[in-house]
């Protein structure tokens, strides 16, 4: 039977489970992650002298955080865990890991990938002016610093984060200007039957709006932004077309929007793994079946990393293809328990395609966004650059425009501009997101310090 | 006084820490990252680079990059994912950052 450990990259909810799945078997995986402690974003740990209560904390997942913690906690000194540590490149069977200003190369022979996702952003004019954040940074400040980014804050956007962040600034006691919702309230009535197939997610979901209502909170439904403007070089206001679309000013000094979420997908890149459009989630992704297995031996996926499904599906996943592992180095494993992990699985993905329909990304923002908008943040290039490029020099494939243009090629990599550049593109040529490619994943996947990479 | 990005609505029991932004000597908090350091104390983080003006962050979770900032010995740190030390001096104006 294979000796070398199994690795497992990310210790979020997927992440976590595998590990632990992995350490009930009796292995000792080694568990890499970015952050400093596990938890992931959802369940992200408040740093080392904080006080507040895990119910104030994370509110009505409170007992999944601290199970969670726990889990992890209990595995802790039977497994080899490295925080603090990015893996920046994946090849030729290694991770190339670095902690502490220094890389160093661990050989595979099988890993568990549960990289997580982030906001799913469309710029638009002002976007990159201080005091704007997406809606998960924005959560990020209230956890785990224990700030408002802002004092009058407007939240846009869609996606279930969108009630819940404002929400839970609501009951801080942040100033919230309104909660503006680009889809319309029509799309989410249709959603409805298949939103109840989610039980407590939805109930859940009504709970943060009724809250928000009964505080008299501005909300409205189907707007779009026109742009931020700003004031001594920071956020003063947001424009806005409202459904019957006029024109409203809004002001402001700080803005957390977001259209739900994007895969982090550079890592299964790297591994070699298909790509597929996925007409749902209007992302290429990783291929993997329901157990987490990829068509790259010996690699897993796991958790929002392979498709957005919610930290409960991570939780599952994680320890689906945590069992998938040691089925495939000869372990017996419980075929109950697979079973009944699958069956979760797919009730899940039944959820989040209702959920995708209550809250559509609404890409015709992408599609007719202004010239002057800067598209990409990292490289300063409009999205009049980014089209007068594409289509001066043919470039009908993204990795092209994105050469031509230098947009999506900053030390982001895409992450933020990428889902709104593919739109962009596409529209210009009329052609359809799946016809244009996807923005391939690049080593180093996030930057490291000069010299550590040669 | 300057008005500050981020507003402090709890964890506001912490010992206080000492820090230098541009010059100026500025409070924060144990257990801040640089960029709530830097925004419950002013309104930018960084230069962008193309002339648009300063930014100040945008995911806070170290994934949009646009949070790297400089300190005065030329160690360059992502502000969202670093946490602040007593007497640590930070840069956020390209002008300081090129010695002029």
């Amino acid at each position: 039977m294979e000796s070398r450990p199994p690795i497992v990259v990310g210790a979020g909810p997927a992440g976590v489970r595998a590990a632990a799945t992995l350490a009930a078997a009796g292995l000792a995986p080694i568990v890499v992650d970015e952050a400093p402690a596990s938890g992931g974003q959802i369940y992200r740990r408040a740093p080392t002298g904080f006080t507040r209560p895990y119910g104030a904390l994370y509110g009505f997942d409170a007992a999944k955080a601290r199970r969670l913690h726990e889990a992890f906690d209990g595995i802790k000194g039977s497994i080899d865990y490295r925080p603090d540590t990015l893996v920046w490149d994946l090849k030729h069977g290694a991770l190339h890991c670095l902690s502490g200003g220094r890389s160093r190369e661990v050989p595979y022979r099988d890993v568990i990938l549960a990289p997580g996702a982030r906001d799913r952003i469309i710029p638009f004019p002002g976007w990159t002016l201080p005091g704007i954040y997406t809606l998960g940074g924005a959560q990020i400040a209230l956890k785990y610093q224990g700030c408002a980014i802002g004092r009058r804050i407007v939240f846009m956007g869609t996606g279930p984060l969108l009630y819940l962040v404002a929400y839970q600034y609501a009951k801080a006691g942040g100033g919230i200007a309104a909660v503006l919702d680009t889809t319309p309230f029509a799309a989410k009535r249709r959603a409805v039957p298949g939103l109840l197939r989610g039980g407590s997610t939805f109930a859940k979901g009504l709970w943060y709006v009724a809250a928000l209502h009964a505080r008299g909170i501005t909300m409205a439904s189907g707007i779009r932004p026109v742009a931020a403007e700003g004031k001594d070089a920071a956020v003063s206001a947001l424009l806005y077309r409202n459904a019957a679309g006029s024109e409203r000013r809004l002001a402001c000094d700080a803005i957390a929007f977001g259209f739900g979420l994007s895969s982090e997908t550079q890592l299964a890149d790297l591994a070699e793994i298909p790509f597929a459009f996925d007409p749902v989630q209007q992302q290429f992704l990783p291929e993997r079946d329901l157990a987490g297995r990829t068509p790259v031996r010996g690699v897993y996926l796991a958790g929002d990393g392979g498709g957005i499904a919610g930290a409960d599906a991570a939780e599952i996943g994680g320890e689906r293809a945590a069992l998938a592992l040691l089925e495939d180095r000869g372990h017996a494993v419980n075929g109950p328990r697979v079973a009944a992990l699958e069956q979760a699985l797919r009730q899940i993905a039944g959820f989040r395609a209702a959920l995708e329909a209550a809250f559509p990304f609404p890409a015709d923002i992408a599609a007719g966004m202004p010239d002057e908008t800067i598209l990409c943040r990292c490289e300063g290039v409009t999205a009049g650059e980014f089209r007068r490029a594409a289509l001066a020099l043919d470039a009908d494939e993204i990795n092209r425009a994105k050469a031509f243009s230098r947009c999506g090629m900053g030390r982001c990599q895409g992450r933020v501009c990428g889902p709104a550049a593919a739109v962009v593109l596409a529209a210009a040529l009329d052609m359809r997101p799946e016809q244009i490619g996807r923005l391939r994943g690049q080593p180093p996947v996030k930057p490291i310090p000069m010299g550590v990479g040669s | 006084m300057e008005s500050t990005q981020f507003q402090r609505v709890a964890e506001r029991d912490r010992p206080r820490i000492r820090l230098v932004i541009d010059g100026r000597s500025c409070e924060a908090l144990a257990g801040d990252t640089l960029l709530t350091a830097l925004l419950t104390n002013g309104r930018r983080v960084r230069a962008s680079e193309f002339g648009d003006g300063p930014r100040a962050g945008f995911c806070l979770m170290g994934a949009c990059q646009d949070c790297w900032v400089a300190l005065e010995d030329g160690t360059r740190l992502r502000a969202c994912t670093s946490f602040v030390a007593d007497g640590m001096r930070i840069v956020t104006r390209n002008d300081v950052d090129d010695g002029i």
